[in-house]
C-alpha cells in the first residue's frame, strides 16, 4: 500500500504544530511516533539525507523530511515510496503555505491552526497527494475563506 | 456567564506561560470553563469552545469530552460550524470510539449538500478517518458522487474511493462502472486522482490488472503530452509540467507492465523517451527519473532498455545531492543480483561513496560493494574495503569484518593473500569480529598447510602487540599451540623468520592466562594450547607445572581441563602424544558464515576433541548404529549408506576418558527413527549437500528385517507448503528381504536447519 501515513510539522523544540494521520493509531502510539521522530530528525543536519529509513525504529516505512528554518515538516511513507517525488511533494505544500499566509512564520502556524489543516486538506487526501498546482489550491483556499 | 474568551486570546495567555506547570492551570481553568458552557447547549460560542479545544488538544492535552460537541457541529447548518466539527472529529475522533457512528448520517447527508464546499469537508473527514462501517454504509454515496462533473469534488470523490477500498476491498467492484472514461479526463488534479484510483485498483485484484491493461496505451499517450507539451503554468514545477502525474503515471504503468510482456512493450518507447529526455538539473527531474529507472526494472523491458536505467542510476551516484546518491544506491543493490555486469561498470563510483558523510548512504556503499566482489578485483575491492574497515564506525565493523572474510574465502587469489588479508582484520577490528569466525578461521589455517610456519609467525607478533582482541587472541593461541614447534625452528620460508625460544612462547600463553583482558573462552584457548605445546616443546615441566596450578583454578572450565590435562600426564602418559598429535584437515560443511559449525557445550574450540577426526557431514554414532543393525540381520548390504570419509573411532582405551564428549556430532539435526514396525524400518539421516550447502539432503533408510520380501513399498512424503522438494528417486520398490534401500530427498535447508 502505498500512501502517507502521517503528516508531522514540529519546530526544533519538540512541538507539534500539526499532525494529520491518515492510519489509525493508538493515542500513546501516536505520541511515541511523534517523539521518535523528533528524535530522530533533529540529530541530523546538512550531511545527512533527508530520508530516515531505520529498520528498528519504523518497521516497513520511512520518514521523508525537511527543514525549514526552525521547523521541521515530515511525511510518513511506506519503504517503496518515492522518497525524491515526495520530497518535491513537501516543498509544494510549504510553498502553497507561504503563498497563503504571506511569508508564513512558526506563528502563523500556531494562531491559524484550523486554516493550516484545511491547506492540508486541500492537498491531501486519504494519504494521497491530491492537488498539486499552487494556484488552483490558492483559489480554493480564498473562497472556503470567504465563506468565514 | 460572560461570552468565553476568543481563540487568539486563549492561544496568546497560554503562550505567555512560563512553566509547563503554569500552562497545566491555564489550560484545566479553560476546560472547566469550556465544560460549563457546554452543559448550557449555547450554539453561539460552541464552535469557539470547540477550536479552542483543538488548540488544547494539539498541546497534548486531554479533550474528549468535546467529542460530541464536534458531532453537534457538524449537524449545524452554518459553515464555520460545520467545519470546525468536521476538524474536531478528525483529531479527536477515530474508529475505536462507537460515537464516530453518529457522524454516518451527518456526513450522508452532507454529501448530497448543495454547496461544494460542504460535500467538499464531509468527503474529506470520510476519505481521511472513515471507518469500515462508515464506508460500508456510505459507498453508494460515494459511488454516486463519481459522475459528477464538478472538478473540485471529483477529485475528492475519487480519493474517498481510495480509502473506501482501501477500508473494504469486497466494495470495489462497485467502482468499476465509474471508472469507464477516467482517463478522458483534462484536468490534471482530476487525472492525478484517476490515476491513483487505478492504481489501488490494479495492486489490490488480479483481475482488475488484466481488465485495465488495456488502458495503457492511453497512458503512454497522455505521458507524451506531458512531456511534450510546452510550458504550463498551473502545474508547472521549476519547468517541468506536473511532475507528480508523470510519476504516478509511470508507477501504474509499472504495474501494468509488471510480468506482462505485451504491455512492457508497448511502453518501451516512452519509458526511454522520458529517461532520456528529462532535465536533471533540479530534483524535480530526478525525482521524475527515479520513477522511470524503478519502472523499468520492474517489468519486462528490453536489456537496452535495463542497461540505459541502471547508467542512469550511475549518473545519480555522481550527483552532488547525497538525496539523489542514496536513492541510487539503494536501487542498485536491488538491481546487482539480476544486472550485475551493469552494475558492475559503476564499481569505482560506488566504492568512493563509502567515503560519504552520511551513514546511510555508507552502508548501502559497503553491502553493495560486497556484492560486487568476484575473482577480477577481488584485490582492488579489498584494499578499499580494508582501509574501510579501519576507519569506519564501530557499527560497521562486524558486517564489515564478516563480509570480508566471506569474500576473501570464494575469491581469494592465493593462500598467503588470504591468509594476510584475515590478519588484517583480526588487528584492526579484532573485537568486532563475530564469535563463529573463530572456528572458520582455524579450520581454513588447518587447510593451508604450507602457510603454517608463516601464520604461526605473524601470529604470534600480533600477540606480542595486543592482547585485547579476543578473537585474535584465540585464533592466535590455538594456532601456536597447535604449530608451535615450527614457530621456535624458525622455518618461515615466506618471510624473515624470528628467533624465539620456547620459554619465551610458554610466557606469552601464560601471561594470557593470567591476564585480566583475556576472557573465560580465550584462557580456556590458552591452556590447551600449552597442554599441546607438551608435545611440541622439551620443557615439559614447565608445562606440568603449569598445568597442575590450575587444577584449582576457580573457573570450572579451566580447572576441569588442568585436572584431564594432569591425568594424561599422570596415569596416561603413553597415550599423550597421539592425543596432542597435528590436527588434520578439516572439511568444510558450507561456505556461509553463522551457521556453519555448530557449538558443542558452548565452546567452539575442537581441541580436546582432537582424536575424534570430527567429520563436518554426518553422524558418526548413527553410522555405528546402522552397521550394527545391519549385522544383527547378518544380511547383505544392498546399497551402502551415502558418505564418506568417516574414520572410524579409536577403539582404544583413550576413548572412555573422551567419551563424555563422544557423542557429540557435529551436524545440526540428529537422525531419526521414523517407524519401526513389523519388521520395517525407516530411518531419516540429515547432512548438508556438498556442493550447495543451501540443500539438506535427506536420507531414508528402509529396511527389511522380515523372513519374507516386501513388495510394492510405496513411500510418500507429505511436505508444509513452504518448503520446496524434489524426490529424487521414485520411492517404488522392491525390498528384498533383509536389505536395505535408501533414497534421497532434498530439501531446501532453511526449512531443516
Amino acid at each position: 500500500m502505498n500512501k502517507i501515513r502521517f503528516i508531522l510539522i514540529q519546530n526544533r523544540a519538540g512541538k507539534t504544530r500539526l499532525a494529520k494521520w491518515y492510519m489509525q493509531f493508538d493515542d500513546d502510539e501516536k505520541q511515541k511516533l511523534i517523539e521518535e521522530v523528533h528524535a530522530v530528525v533533529t540529530v541530523r543536519d546538512a550531511k545527512h539525507t533527508n530520508f530516515v529509513e531505520s529498520d528498528e525504529v519504523f518497521r516497513n516505512f520511512k520518514i521523508i523530511y525537511r527543514r525549514y528554518a526552525g521547523l521541521y515538516f515530515c511525511i510518513c511513507v511506506d519503504v517503496t515510496d518515492n522518497n525524491l517525488a515526495y520530497l518535491e511533494g513537501i516543498h509544494n505544500f510549504v510553498e502553497v503555505l507561504n503563498e497563503y499566509f504571506h511569508n508564513v512564520c512558526e506563528l502563523d502556524l500556531v494562531f491559524n491552526f484550523y486554516k493550516v489543516y484545511t491547506v492540508v486538506d486541500e492537498m491531501f487526501l486519504a494519504g494521497e497527494i491530491r492537488e498539486t498546482s499552487q494556484t488552483k489550491v490558492l483559489k480554493q483556499l480564498l473562497m472556503l475563506q470567504s465563506l468565514e | 456567564m460572560p461570552a468565553p474568551i476568543r481563540l487568539r486570546e486563549l492561544i496568546r495567555t497560554i503562550r505567555t506561560a512560563r512553566t509547563q506547570a503554569e500552562e497545566r492551570e491555564m489550560i484545566q481553568k479553560e476546560c472547566a470553563a469550556i465544560r460549563s458552557s457546554f452543559r448550557e447547549e449555547d450554539n453561539t460560542y460552541r464552535c469557539r469552545n470547540v477550536a479552542k479545544l483543538l488548540y488544547m488538544h494539539m498541546l497534548g492535552y486531554p479533550a474528549h469530552f468535546g467529542q460530541l460537541e464536534c458531532l453537534k457541529l457538524i449537524a449545524s447548518q452554518k459553515f464555520t460550524d460545520k467545519r470546525i466539527g468536521y476538524l474536531g472529529a478528525m483529531l479527536l475522533l477515530d474508529e475505536r470510539q462507537d460515537v464516530h457512528l453518529l457522524m454516518t448520517n451527518c456526513i450522508k447527508n452532507d454529501l448530497n449538500h448543495s454547496t461544494q464546499y460542504v460535500q467538499g469537508l464531509a468527503l474529506c473527514t470520510l476519505g481521511c478517518m472513515g471507518s469500515s462501517e462508515m464506508c460500508r454504509d456510505l459507498a453508494g454515496e460515494v459511488e454516486k458522487l463519481l459522475k459528477t462533473s464538478n472538478s473540485y469534488l471529483r477529485k475528492k470523490v475519487t480519493l474517498c474511493a481510495v480509502h473506501v477500498i482501501r477500508k473494504v476491498p469486497e466494495l470495489m467492484e462497485m467502482f468499476l462502472p465509474a471508472t469507464k472514461n477516467l482517463l478522458s479526463e483534462k484536468n490534471h488534479g482530476v487525472l492525478h486522482t484517476s490515476v491513483v484510483l487505478l492504481t489501488e485498483m490494479c495492486e489490490r485484484s488480479p483481475d482488475m490488472l488484466s481488465h485495465f491493461r488495456k488502458l495503457v496505451p492511453q497512458l503512454v499517450r497522455i505521458l507524451k503530452n506531458l512531456i511534450m507539451s510546452g510550458y504550463s503554468p498551473e502545474h508547472d514545477v521549476s519547468g517541468i509540467s506536473d511532475p507528480f502525474l508523470q510519476v504516478r503515471i509511470l508507477r501504474l504503468l509499472r504495474i501494468l507492465g509488471r510480468s506482462d510482456d505485451d504491455s512492457s512493450e508497448a511502453m518501451n518507447d516512452i519509458l526511454a523517451q522520458v529517461a532520456t529526455n528529462t532535465e536533471t538539473s533540479k530534483n524535480v527531474g530526478n525525482a521524475i527519473l527515479y520513477e522511470t529507472v524503478l519502472t523499468i526494472m520492474d517489468i519486462k523491458s528490453e536489456s537496452g532498455l535495463r542497461v540505459l536505467a541502471i547508467n542512469i542510476l550511475g549518473r545519480f551516484l555522481l550527483n552532488n545531492d547525497k538525496n539523489i546518491r542514496y536513492v541510487a544506491l539503494t536501487s542498485l543493490l536491488k538491481t546487482v543480483q539480476t544486472d550485475h555486469n551493469a552494475v558492475q561498470r559503476h564499481r569505482s563510483t560506488i566504492v568512493d561513496c563509502l567515503k560519504d558523510l552520511d551513514v546511510s548512504i555508507k552502508r548501502r556503499a559497503m553491502e553493495l560493494s560486497f556484492a560486487l566482489v568476484n575473482g577480477n578485483n577481488i584485490r582492488g575491492m579489498m584494499k578499499e574495503l580494508l582501509y574501510f574497515l579501519d576507519s569506519c564506525d564501530p557499527e560497521f565493523k562486524a558486517d564489515c569484518a564478516s563480509g570480508v572474510f566471506l569474500a576473501a574465502e570464494k575469491y581469494a587469489p592465493s593462500k598467503r593473500w588470504h591468509i594476510d588479508t584475515i590478519m588484517r582484520v583480526l588487528t584492526t577490528a579484532g573485537s568486532y569480529v563475530r564469535d563463529d569466525s573463530v572456528p572458520n578461521l582455524i579450520q581454513l589455517i588447518t587447510n593451508s598447510v604450507e602457510m603454517h610456519a608463516y601464520t604461526v609467525q605473524r601470529l604470534y607478533k600480533a600477540l606480542l602487540d595486543d592482547i585485547s582482541q579476543q578473537p585474535l587472541v584465540q585464533v592466535s593461541s590455538w594456532c601456536i599451540g597447535e604449530y608451535g614447534d615450527l614457530l621456535v625452528s624458525g622455518q618461515c620460508e615466506e618471510e624473515e623468520p624470528i628467533q624465539v625460544t620456547e620459554d619465551e612462547v610458554l610466557d606469552v600463553l601464560e601471561g594470557l592466562l593470567v591476564s585480566n583482558l583475556s576472557t573465560p573462552v580465550t584462557r580456556g584457548y590458552a591452556l590447551t594450547a600449552i597442554m599441546k605445546l607438551s608435545t611440541r616443546f622439551s620443557s615439559v615441566n614447565r608445562i606440568k607445572k603449569v598445568v597442575s596450578i590450575y587444577g584449582s583454578s576457580i573457573d570450572v572450565e579451566l580447572q576441569q581441563r588442568a585436572v584431564e590435562y594432569n591425568a594424561l600426564f599422570k596415569k596416561y602418559d603413553h597415550m599423550r602424544p597421539a592425543l596432542l598429535e597435528r590436527m588434520p584437515i578439516m572439511e568444510k560443511t558450507a561456505t556461509n558464515g553463522p551457521t556453519e559449525i555448530v557449538q558443542t557445550n558452548g565452546e567452539t574450540e575442537p581441541s580436546v576433541l582432537d582424536t575424534k577426526h570430527p567429520p563436518p557431514v554426518t553422524q558418526p554414532a548413527n553410522q555405528v548404529r546402522a552397521n550394527d543393525l545391519l549385522d544383527l540381520l547378518g544380511g547383505n548390504d544392498v546399497v551402502p549408506v551415502i558418505q564418506t570419509t568417516l574414520p572410524t573411532k579409536p577403539a582404544s582405551a583413550g576413548g572412555e576418558l573422551l567419551d563424555l564428549l563422544g557423542d557429540l556430532s557435529l551436524t545440526g539435526i540428529p537422525p531419526m527413527t521414523a517407524y519401526n514396525k513389523n519388521g520395517l524400518k525407516i530411518e531419516f539421516t540429515f547432512e548438508r549437500a556438498n556442493p550447495n550447502p543451501n540443500i539438506a539432503v535427506i536420507t531414508i533408510h528402509a529396511s527389511n528385517s522380515t523372513e519374507a520380501d516386501m513388495t510394492d513399498f510405496v513411500f510418500q512424503a507429505a511436505v508444509p507448503k513452504v518448503s520446496r522438494h524434489s524426490l529424487e528417486l521414485i520411492l517404488k520398490c522392491l525390498i528384498m528381504k533383509h536389505s536395505r534401500v535408501n533414497s534421497l530427498f532434498n530439501q531446501n535447508c532453511a526449512t531443516v536447519f
